[in-house]
């Protein structure tokens, strides 16, 4: 089937299976390993790398000043107010969680699953989920107002002899969501050791291989080590798939407990999960398209990953129509007058555009995924990232802005106008997600090339057909 | 204690991980124990040659999960009955529904810590000394494309002769003598 479109002397395409090739032909173990390392090693940092961190960390500027203007007037230069007490800041929690989600399904689900094309990208979707959660984790923490007193949130002995209530979703918000950068981080951390040590051996200068031998903690491959770094990992696989499963569902229980027409659905945790992992994916193409163009590693992020995150977030982009639809089923067919309300004034109120483009981004132009020639296209499969990251960012905009300025009576209606400050730590959340990337590209392994050298096929044990002779113990 | 002085082992290099299964293979039936592969990726096979079978990392994890459940069980359970009761809409006090989802991500906090760290301290983790690194071609090697065998000193069996040309035997690239 897949020969067909694709052109028979390609050598990207295996002649045998006719599917696309997860590295390309004739690589050896030195060839992968150098191809990661030099972009680590080398001592002539590409002049684009310069711009791009620049450009990051001007983004970053404008998130301090966003904050510290934040810190000294309160978050009254917002457009939180009541009926919207949540606007932007709960937004983009949601929306940053949920791009977190695509690293851990990349780099736990489809390692359970034995996935091996997922090894080209895996380290650098875990890193992702990092700098995701940590542009999450900064929107609660500066919406609580004071931002300074947020380890109130933990329970600890105190002088005020208060503890924490451990009934509502917000308190168990704070342990799914710590709990899910401790583990990303360790899972990330243990998955690089032996890349860490490959580099700390090929360094040349004196301070990286310092630095990367500190990294590496003396990591040195024996196989005793391999064993359990197996073992080690595949449980962290498994610990992290239930776990990312639950965050997601945990942070749809914030909206779905309350009582609030648009919000108390029980379809929410399964819808916000599937969400969650398409906007995921989507970033992961928003990264590693321009990173293998930039670095050249069209070899080892080949089409192949392309085309397959394009089917993941098609699956995943159904899961998110089939929601909804239910939404929209459930206002009709719970026959309850404010419910019906809340979904009209979502399609058709004053709000009504955000809802279309959710529809049009997240639905309708998706579905050009079904087309293969479209998925193996590396400029539209970046160009419908950015389409359905936006898409995704208005359905949260969508559940929790619509929802909260219409909801039971006229008198009490609101509207809500995110200001200048809002729009800016938004920007400023992307510049240093960006920020953190450039620095992740350029100072860690974004590659894991253990695991490339397994993926070779060469890596495999062969039979050796002379007899062995008789055991002596 | 005294440091180690003298002889840690013998290191054969290896082009291909059959080539180094196959000689751990023959260096276990030969009656070496105390030995121990380096290669750049996990080869299952070359652990299971040279006899290591069993690793504990899971056992850690199931303990370090248990640990964490019952550590936020109970203190759901203490804060909410005893520490700071507190009247929430009427509902009971022992709220064990709402108290399972705290307790299930310091289950899997707990459960993933211990594999992670547990695993670094069964294998002796962090260590940046180690004397195999002595050997003049381990580290342009064993991290990038090169499969390694090591008969350590330590072994009853041990000669330094009689290991050397044991290796030998077995067509390495090079056979060189790592010391402390």
């Amino acid at each position: 089937m897949a020969t067909k479109d694709a052109p028979v002397n390609n050598p990207m395409v295996d002649p045998v299976t006719g599917e696309y090739r997860v590295i390309a032909p004739g690589h050896t173990f030195k060839s992968v390993t150098e191809t990661v390392s030099r972009i680590v090693l080398t001592s002539h940092t590409p002049i684009g790398w310069f711009f791009g961190f620049a450009l990051a960390g001007g983004f970053v500027m404008m998130l301090l000043v966003a904050l510290t203007w934040l810190f000294l007037k309160g978050p009254g230069i917002w457009a939180v107010t009541i009926p919207v007490a949540w606007g932007f800041a709960i937004i983009n929690f949601v929306w940053w969680i949920g791009i977190g989600h695509a690293g851990t399904l990349i780099s736990a689900i489809l390692l359970l699953f034995k996935q091996g094309w997922r090894n080209s990208i895996n380290r650098f979707a875990e890193a992702m989920t990092i700098f995701a959660v940590v542009c999450a984790g900064l929107f609660p923490l500066i919406h609580i107002g004071r931002p300074w007193l947020g380890y109130w949130l933990f329970p600890y002995p105190n002088s005020m002899d208060y503890w924490p209530q451990f009934r509502s979703p917000l308190l168990w918000d704070v342990f799914a969501v710590s709990t899910y950068a401790t583990i990303s981080v360790v899972f990330w951390y243990i998955g690089m050791i032996p890349d860490l040590g490959t580099l700390r051996d090929r360094a040349q200068s004196k301070f990286a291989q310092f630095f990367y031998g500190l990294l590496s903690v003396g990591w040195r491959g024996s196989v005793r080590h391999w064993v359990r770094y197996e073992t080690a990992s595949l449980l962290l696989a498994g610990l992290a798939t239930p776990l990312v499963l639950s965050v997601h569902s945990v942070i749809s229980l914030d909206f779905a407990v309350a009582l609030l027409p648009g919000w108390h659905t029980t379809i929410f945790p399964p819808y916000f999960v599937a969400g969650a992992i398409y906007s995921g994916f989507a970033m992961v193409l928003t990264l590693a398209i321009p990173i293998r163009t930039f670095y050249h590693l069209e070899d080892l992020i080949t089409i192949r990953h392309i085309d397959n995150c394009g089917k993941v977030m098609l699956a995943t982009g159904m899961v998110v129509a089939y929601g909804y639809s239910t939404e929209v089923f459930m206002a009709w067919y719970s026959a309850s007058h404010w419910e019906y309300f809340m979904m009209w004034n979502r399609m058709f109120g004053p709000m009504g555009w955000s809802y279309w483009v959710l529809i049009t981004c997240n639905i309708a132009l998706p579905q050009l995924m079904w087309l293969r020639k479209f998925r193996s296209n590396v400029g539209l499969m970046f160009l419908m990232s950015l389409i359905v990251n936006t898409g995704m960012w208005f359905e949260r905009f969508v559940i929790v802005v619509t929802s909260l300025t219409r909801d039971y009576l006229p008198s009490s209606w609101g509207t809500y106008r995110a200001t200048k400050w809002d729009y800016a730590t938004f920007a400023g959340t992307l510049g240093l997600f960006t920020f953190l990337f450039f620095l992740f590209v350029r100072f860690l392994p974004m590659i894991p090339m253990s695991e490339l050298r397994l993926m070779l096929p060469q890596a495999k044990v062969k039979e050796k057909h002379e007899p062995l002779p008789e055991a002596g113990d | 204690m005294p440091l180690p002085e003298g002889l840690y082992g013998l290191m054969a290099e290896f082009e291909s991980p059959t080539d180094l299964v196959h000689a751990a293979k023959q260096a276990h039936r030969a009656g070496y124990r105390r030995m121990d592969c380096y290669t750049p990726y996990p080869v299952e096979e070359a652990a299971e040659a040279i006899g290591f079978h069993r690793d504990e990392v899971s056992l850690v994890c199931l303990l370090g999960g248990l640990l964490g459940l019952a550590a936020m069980f109970g203190l759901e359970t203490w804060i909410s009955l005893w520490a700071f009761p507190l009247n929430i809409a009427g509902r009971p006090y022992y709220s064990w529904p709402a108290f399972v989802i705290p307790a299930y991500e310091w289950t899997i906090l707990w459960a993933g810590l211990s594999a992670a760290f547990g695993m670094l301290a069964l294998c002796g983790l962090p260590k940046p000394y180690h004397p195999v690194f002595n050997a003049p071609n381990f580290r342009n090697g064993a991290t990038t494309d090169k499969f390694f065998l090591c008969l350590e000193s330590t072994d009853p069996k041990f000669d330094a002769a009689e290991a050397r040309s044991f290796l030998e035997a077995q067509k390495p690239i090079s056979v060189v003598e790592v010391e402390y």
